[in-house]
């Protein structure tokens, strides 16, 4: 029987590989949950910033029983393409009602993505292995909450949107 | 807060449905008690939702975790339906803070417990503790692998 994959301490990961990662500038690596309001406030101020942004999957079920299914849905459009990952990751943030299945098949094709792919690839087991594997890396670098960031200097204390502004000017 | 090597504390408290719970009842399995300060305070949602998270993992370790609050049965029973919480939350309201006292864990000035945990051995003994540095923190999933994955 295989060991249990560890959970202790470790500094999250370096982009690399199909992370998601947009832009150019100082890196920043993001911790979000799709459902979060503080995390949409955030991503507003954040997402065009002159940064190298790496975002990963923080979805808290418990708290956001909508949430894993959008993160989910993230997946399967990076399947066809990075570009439909990240038009959905932005719409998603931007309006986070008009987020059940109606809505989010609507998101889906306006984007041009293939409705049925998506369909079947949003409940696979290789797309929730994808948000569960930048889960755990978030638990293991210590991210607790809600839009959480590390950039080179570590992890991002206080507040996220200024700390990130800061780091885009050069302070 | 207590220290590993002491002997945790025996406890007898009321859960979410009010049924007892006691320390005796976890023999020969490792107990991980979260304390934290109130139900439906903003930095506690996130904790516990954190917990449940990864419940999983933690009992495929041979642990168990239950939450430990001054709050009534009644309130953890609203808490845990609001979060979606299978962990369970006891109450150790009668006397107010006694079972978080025994563990060095209650804040006489504020009423309520610390965010902190203790991770107690199969043999009843304390194998980690952790209180966090102020009420803002979060003491983080990671810590809790950390001490189960050590041996302890």
């Amino acid at each position: 029987m295989t060991e249990p994959a560890s959970l202790g301490s470790a500094p999250p990961p370096e982009p690399a590989g199909d992370d998601h990662v947009r832009g150019a500038g100082p890196e920043a690596l993001v911790y979000l949950d799709l459902g979060c309001p503080r995390c949409a406030g955030t991503w507003a101020e954040v997402a065009f910033l002159p940064l190298r942004i790496c975002v990963r999957h923080f979805p808290l079920a418990a708290k956001r029983p909508r949430s894993p299914a959008l993160h989910a849905a993230t997946e399967a459009a990076a399947l066809q393409s990075e570009d439909g990952f990240w038009g959905l990751w932005d719409s998603l943030l931007a309006d986070r009602s008009h987020v059940d299945d109606p809505h989010l098949w609507e998101r889906v094709e306006r984007l041009g993505l293939d409705l049925d792919r998506f369909e079947s690839d949003r409940r696979s087991p290789a797309v929730a292995a994808r948000v569960r594997r930048d889960f755990v890396s978030g638990i293991r670098a210590g991210v607790t909450g809600t839009p959480s960031a590390f950039t080179a200097s570590g992890p991002v204390e206080g507040d996220l949107a200024a700390a990130l502004a800061a780091l885009a000017e050069g302070r | 807060m207590i220290a590993p090597g002491a002997q945790a504390p025996d406890f007898t408290l009321p859960d979410q449905d009010g049924n007892e719970v006691s320390l005796s009842d976890y023999a020969g399995r490792k107990l991980i008690l979260a304390f934290y300060p109130l139900d439906f305070s903003p930095v506690c949602t996130d904790q516990l939702s954190i917990y449940q998270e990864v419940l999983g993992e933690i009992e495929e370790r041979g642990g168990a975790i239950a939450g430990v609050s001054v709050d009534s049965a009644f309130c953890h029973a609203a808490f845990r339906e609001k979060l979606g919480l299978t962990i369970p939350l006891l109450a150790d309201f009668h006397p107010k803070g006694a079972v978080c006292d025994a563990y060095g864990a209650f804040l006489p000035d504020y009423g309520t417990s610390n965010r902190s945990l203790v991770l107690i051995g199969e043999d009843g003994a304390v194998a980690w503790s952790y209180a966090a540095p102020t009420p803002m923190e979060i003491p983080g999933a990671n810590l809790i692998f950390d001490a189960l994955d050590s041996g302890a």
